[in-house]
């Protein structure tokens, strides 16, 4: 009878076993207000330091901009927070108490942080509906994508985004046949979709027009407060039209931060930005 | 409205998903007729009647379906995922040894040796009793779970190793020919017991029907299309699924995947864990078709040729898959009868060809000649 004994300690009613529990993601803990902590960061690249010993704090709920010139490592920044690129030295953490470094892209994303890539970067060969759908937040594991169906929730969602990023006529379409501008906001309505807690994106009004530019203005600023966003952008009317604080990067580190007005005067940058035109 | 000014191809391909849900009945009433049919013609039909068919060629579209099968392995893992195995003979040899094993204890005292125990092989080596594991194969489902066990483990240990290590393009394409290599050069060695060069053959019957008998015959034939119409639809289904689209999407672009949460390499081991079986599958029921497996089957050029099948039928269609593996092999079938030192020139020229012409295969030529009527 002890064998029988030991099935049924083995299938305890009050408890589930662990592989039928949905993973959840980890509470993040913001409590001490920043969000993100980048310290004393590092990277090389054959001897050649794309991040040299660069901090960056930012708040839960902020929008940020990040500035400066072309190879200033914010890209290199942003591929070291999502776990493409491992550095050389410092540490990134996401809240009080998950540590970044050392985790795969997926589990990052999992964590809730999504990206835009500076390149747009869509699935060209399915549709604009099916991109939406692959990066809508839910289960990522083989056998729960295989028996996926779409509820009415998140149809619903999906529908939202659509309206929200101008493609709801273009949803049956391929996502290769878009327009470059329109590419860049598939890829804006991919980080809504996954509501993301903190959103990397990298130039996102590169190729829009004017008009399509100050739509993604409203929209990143409406964003900002529940979501945390930080934007990479070269195009400075752009970014005085969102700022509220702007760090300018160069060479790898932060030479300064503040607001847009500050930044402007301050005498650094103003060095290296007349010092680069001259 | 915009859609009409897209190009054709592009406009063609938003409907690929809802075209292949729309074609698998078609499919299997082909796939059902031509083999019913087929059975029919050489089961009921006296010779001399214009309807029968022969035991040859029903051996031969046996065989065809296998390879019909096989291909449609590759193309799952190279035309929706983009991993180009140039190995699949691997699964498929496996499959067939393994197979081949209980064919081989089938035979008992009747080789030519006649000891009920050892398959002639041994006896002629001189070994006293079989290795440990070759035990269990006198019984059909052993054999059956080792067709899937063996080249599905192999799968899993070389995906998990090399997509773990995010091993891509050529050089897992060449670690894929490295390993049917080994697996051929091993085969090769009499001291393995799987009959050296001359592998496993001189089968007698299968579950107690004789190899030979024209009803075995057809009912292996058969066997043959339910497992590919099998294959496709549940290839069919899973590639229809989110789960196709996650795949797809790591064909085109695993950064950007990885980025919105997918753990890809779980999703490359599995699929390639999937295609294995299949392959095997084919492999298993070639073999009492074919009377003979040998360390050949692993040769590194005949997985490159399921490659050219793929590639001449069209990639990340199934059934383009199959239709370059009938069409292939039925040119091979006709071109070796004539002048078979060159069929592997032929080969290399028309694999050079698809790729340079028709770089969607005949399917994506007469997807294009459709979608080009349409406007
Ligand atoms: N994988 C890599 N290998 C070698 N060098 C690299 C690599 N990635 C980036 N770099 C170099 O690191 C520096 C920083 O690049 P990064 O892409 O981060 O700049 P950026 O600030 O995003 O510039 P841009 O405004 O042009 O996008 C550049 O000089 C770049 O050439
Ligand atoms: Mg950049």
């Amino acid at each position: 009878m002890t064998l029988l004994k030991d099935i049924r300690n083995s299938m305890p009613r009050d408890q589930v076993w662990p592989f039928l529990i949905e993973k959840r993601p980890p509470k993040i803990d913001a409590s001490h207000r920043v969000l993100l902590y980048v310290e004393g960061l590092s990277v090389s690249f054959d001897g050649f330091k794309a991040l040299n010993n660069l901090n960056l704090y930012i708040d839960d709920g902020e929008l940020r901009c990040l500035i400066g010139a072309n190879g200033a490592g914010k890209t290199t920044l942003m591929d070291v927070i999502t776990g493409k690129t491992q550095p050389d030295e410092g540490e990134v953490w996401f809240g009080q108490t998950i540590d970044l470094l050392g985790k795969k892209e997926a589990e990052i994303a999992e964590l809730g942080i999504g990206r835009k890539f500076q390149k747009p970067s869509v699935f060209e060969a399915q549709t604009v509906f099916a991109n939406l759908e692959l990066a809508m937040r839910m289960n990522k594991s083989i056998w729960p994508t295989l028996l996926a169906r779409l509820n009415s929730a998140q149809s619903d969602r999906i529908a939202e985004v659509l309206g929200v990023i101008g493609l709801t006529e273009h949803s049956g379409l391929l996502a290769g046949a878009l327009s470059h501008g329109q590419k860049q906001w598939l890829e804006i309505g991919m980080l809504l979709v996954a509501d993301p807690r903190l959103l990397l994106i990298d130039e996102p009004v590169a190729g829009m027009t004017a008009q399509e530019t100050e739509r993604t203005a409203e929209l990143l600023t409406s964003l900002a407060g529940e979501h945390t966003v930080v934007v990479v952008e070269h195009d400075m009317e752009f970014v005085r039209s969102i700022a509220r604080t702007v760090t300018v990067l160069h060479q790898g580190a932060v030479l300064a931060e503040g607001s847009m007005q500050d930044v402007q005067n301050h005498p650094a940058v103003i060095e290296v930005y007349l010092g680069e035109d001259s | 409205m915009t859609s009409s000014a897209l190009p054709a191809p592009l406009t063609g391909r938003v409907t690929a998903l809802h075209e292949l849900r729309a074609r698998a009945p078609l499919f299997l009433a082909i796939l059902f007729a031509t083999t019913i049919a087929a059975s029919l013609g050489n089961l009921l039909f006296p010779e001399d009647s214009l309807f029968h068919v022969s035991t040859y060629t029903i051996t031969l579209l046996g065989k065809y379906l296998c390879y019909a099968l096989l291909a449609m392995s590759v193309d799952v893992v190279w035309g929706y995922c983009g991993i180009l195995s140039l190995g699949h003979g691997a699964f498929f040899t496996l499959g067939g040894y393994a197979l081949g094993m209980y064919l081989m204890r089938q035979i008992g005292d009747r080789g030519v040796y006649g000891n009920p125990e050892l398959p002639d092989f041994m006896v002629f080596l001189d070994w006293q009793e079989l290795p440990w594991y070759w035990a269990g194969f006198d019984q059909f489902w052993i054999a059956a779970l080792m067709v899937l066990l063996v080249p599905g483990l192999l799968a899993f240990v070389f995906g998990y190793l090399a997509f773990r290590s995010r091993v891509v393009g050529v050089y897992l394409s060449i670690m894929t020919q490295a390993m049917t290599y080994a697996l051929m050069l091993g085969f090769f060695r009499n001291e393995l017991g799987f009959g050296g060069n001359n592998g496993l053959t001189d089968f007698k019957d299968l579950l107690g029907y004789n190899l030979q008998a024209d009803t075995t015959r057809v009912g292996l034939m058969f066997a043959s299309a339910v497992a590919l119409g099998l294959a496709y639809v549940i290839s069919q289904w899973m590639m229809g699924s989110k789960l196709g689209r996650v795949i797809i999407a790591i064909r085109d672009d695993e950064a950007r995947a990885r980025f919105i949460g997918f753990r890809t390499e779980n999703y490359k081991i599995w699929l390639f864990v999937y295609s294995a079986l299949l392959a095997a599958i084919a492999g298993a029921l070639y073999v009492p078709q074919v009377g003979i497996i040998n360390p050949g089957e692993f040769s590194p050029v005949n997985s490159i040729e399921m490659v050219v099948w793929v590639a001449v039928g069209g990639r990340g269609t199934l059934y383009g898959a199959i239709i370059g593996a009938i069409l292939v092999n039925y040119a091979k079938t006709r071109f070796t009868a004539i002048w078979p030192e060159a069929w592997l020139f032929a080969l290399g020229a028309l694999f050079v060809g698809v790729t340079v012409f028709l770089p969607q295969g005949i399917v994506g030529l007469f997807k294009n000649r459709l979608a080009g009527r349409a406007t």
